[in-house]
């Protein structure tokens, strides 16, 4: 065999496994109870290639290591080395079932940094705030959907994939591909919206609403999910804000804390909604069921907001023939030398950009990603201990993680 | 509170030349911090009842490269109650990279430095439980250095 040829391959041997990803427990260390059990990377309920390495005691959970890195693909080297605009592809890849509001942050973010988000006309910013909201009715369907996957319920799956693929096509129409959009520009957008988009979104608005209620019906208040759902995974609010721990899950653990309200950056200010909490309902305070619910009821919110969108976007901040949303897309992005954090409201909980800019070049000297999955997957092993290993999945599912977020 | 009073607090307790103030033309203002009075400012700045910072947000590790020859640890620290925020900084040799962890005062840190040391080599001391996680744990170097070399195989295969 060519030596070269052989060189690119994977050279097995008994040992790589060990030195790679190595168990945090040895085997010989353990009592004669205790076993341990490697869950993933492939398994569908980690939502992506997440390793799960579980120290049980027969049913019971005594500790969870969690393994990442699968899905690393060089986020913070790529950013630092691509000027502004050309990252925004790579922060859709971050959270991809969410990519329109992790542009929006973005972007948000660049603007202040240039000093520029003032000079943003209105109609961009709103589209900006429908598209988001839009994606965020699609990323918690997936969270709902697959968490009652997790827990054994097919049908709800379905349903939801049905209606979040109304959303899928209604943002393919807007930017022209399914769920990587690339659509929010800094300083505009790529594309106004499309003729007629108002209406149709106005149809869906109308469509989802009584869905909603299906929704609730068939899976916040069926008994089989309470039973399965309530006292389960309760995290107390200390802990969570111990643990950096933010979005719904923050939530879920009875704080009002939402930051399109605390913040109150782009148009939120202007726009009216709630900020749904936990309130142990069912079970606990902050147990899994409050954090579904937290998403559900989100959904309603964001249905809002999109309404107040779509009134203001067809009544005085209407499509014109002269209306640029590149109009003032700067050619060349160079902000002044600074550190600067920007955060906001992803579907997922707070996410925020961290970048160290000098003044000289047109492309960040660091760009650090705050991602909240990454966060809230790490009070994971504080979560689980003590369960049974079957809720260790239902503990799992309803911290909704995406692993292109953790592994950045 | 606003960031002069922060400054202001944390310079009382400690005595004057503990910090420093870095805000050239930035939005945010930045607090420097020497390495040693790392701990005792944030557990200050945890548990003083006016500042009460009790979310950490975000780690962030800097390399300046060998020129420079520092390294520096952000922190992003944020208070829910009070809604105010504080960017501090410590700034470090590059050549040995060490610095406390904050592990013990918020427990988010604890991935947070994880993050830090797998992609600087910067060592946590104290920290409960410092592997890599992203990376493999027999990946060569730390790539977000600014003379990092790519290792050229990783169990034979190539890399690029």
């Amino acid at each position: 065999m060519n030596p070269l040829e052989q060189k690119t391959q994977y050279v097995y041997k008994p040992g790589n496994l060990e030195k790679s990803e190595p168990n945090f427990f040895k085997v010989e260390d353990l009592d004669t109870d205790e076993m341990v059990i490697n869950l993933g990377p492939q398994h569908p309920s980690t939502h992506g290639v997440l390793r799960l390495e579980v120290l049980t005691e027969g049913e019971y959970v005594k500790e969870v290591v969690p393994h990442m890195g699968y899905l690393h693909r060089c986020f913070e080297k790529h950013a630092e080395s691509l000027p502004y605009n050309q990252t925004i592809p790579f922060v859709d890849r971050l959270d991809y079932l969410a990519a329109m509001n992790s542009e929006h942050i973005y972007a948000l973010g660049v603007e202040k940094m240039l000093g520029i988000e003032e000079q943003i006309p209105l109609r961009v910013e709103y589209i900006r705030v429908l598209v988001a909201e839009l994606n965020r009715i699609a990323s918690h369907f997936i969270a709902i959907g697959t968490y009652a996957i997790d827990i054994g319920a097919v049908t709800p799956f379905l349903w939801l994939m049905r209606d979040r693929e109304h959303i899928n096509r209604m943002l393919e129409w807007v930017s022209g591909s399914r769920m990587l959009y690339n659509y929010i520009w800094i300083g505009g957008l790529y594309y106004d919206l499309p003729v007629g988009f108002e209406e149709r979104c106005r149809e869906f608005v109308t469509y989802l609403k009584p869905k909603l209620k299906e929704l609730q019906h068939l899976i916040i208040d069926n008994t089989i999910f309470i039973e399965r759902t309530a006292n389960i995974g309760v995290l107390p609010l200390d802990l969570a804000i111990n643990y950096g721990v933010s979005g719904p899950m923050l939530r879920g653990s009875g704080l009002k804390y939402d930051l399109r309200k605390v913040d109150a950056y782009s148009v939120y200010p202007e726009l009216d909604f709630e900020i749904p909490i936990g309130q142990g309902t069912v079970g606990a305070q902050g147990d899994c069921w409050d954090r579904n619910n937290v998403r559900v009821l989100e959904t309603y919110e964001s249905l809002r907001i999109i309404e107040q969108c779509l009134d203001r976007l067809q009544s005085d901040l209407k499509r014109t023939r002269d209306f640029d949303p590149q109009k003032i897309v700067p050619k060349k992005i160079r902000p002044k030398a600074m550190d600067f954090y920007i955060r906001g409201e992803s579907p997922k909980g707070e996410l925020g950009f961290f970048f160290r800019t000098t003044g000289t070049y047109d492309i960040p000297f660091r760009c650090k990603v705050r991602s909240p999955c990454f966060v809230n997957l790490s009070v994971l092993p504080e979560l689980s201990r003590g369960i049974m290993l079957a809720d260790l999945i239902a503990v799992l599912g309803s911290i909704d993680i995406v692993m292109g977020e953790i592994d950045k | 509170m606003t960031f002069q009073e922060i400054k202001n607090l944390v310079v009382a307790k400690l005595g004057e030349g503990t910090v420093k103030e870095i805000a050239p033309e930035g939005l945010q203002p930045v607090l420097e911090i020497p390495k040693e009075r790392l701990l005792s400012i944030f557990e200050e700045l945890y548990n003083n009842e006016k500042t009460f910072f009790d979310f950490l947000s975000n780690i962030t590790g800097i390399d300046n490269g060998a020129e420079k020859g520092t390294m520096e640890v952000v922190y992003n620290l944020y208070s829910i109650p009070y809604n105010h925020f504080l960017t501090a900084k410590v700034v470090l040799d590059r050549t040995a990279p060490e610095i406390p962890s904050v592990s013990d005062i918020w427990k988010t840190a604890n991935w947070h430095e994880r993050e830090t040391f797998d992609m600087f080599g910067i060592r946590f001391q104290r920290h409960p439980d410092l592997r890599r996680i992203l990376l493999p744990n027999d990946w060569e170097g730390y790539p977000l250095k600014r003379d990092y070399k790519v290792q050229e195989f990783y169990h034979g295969i190539k890399v690029d």
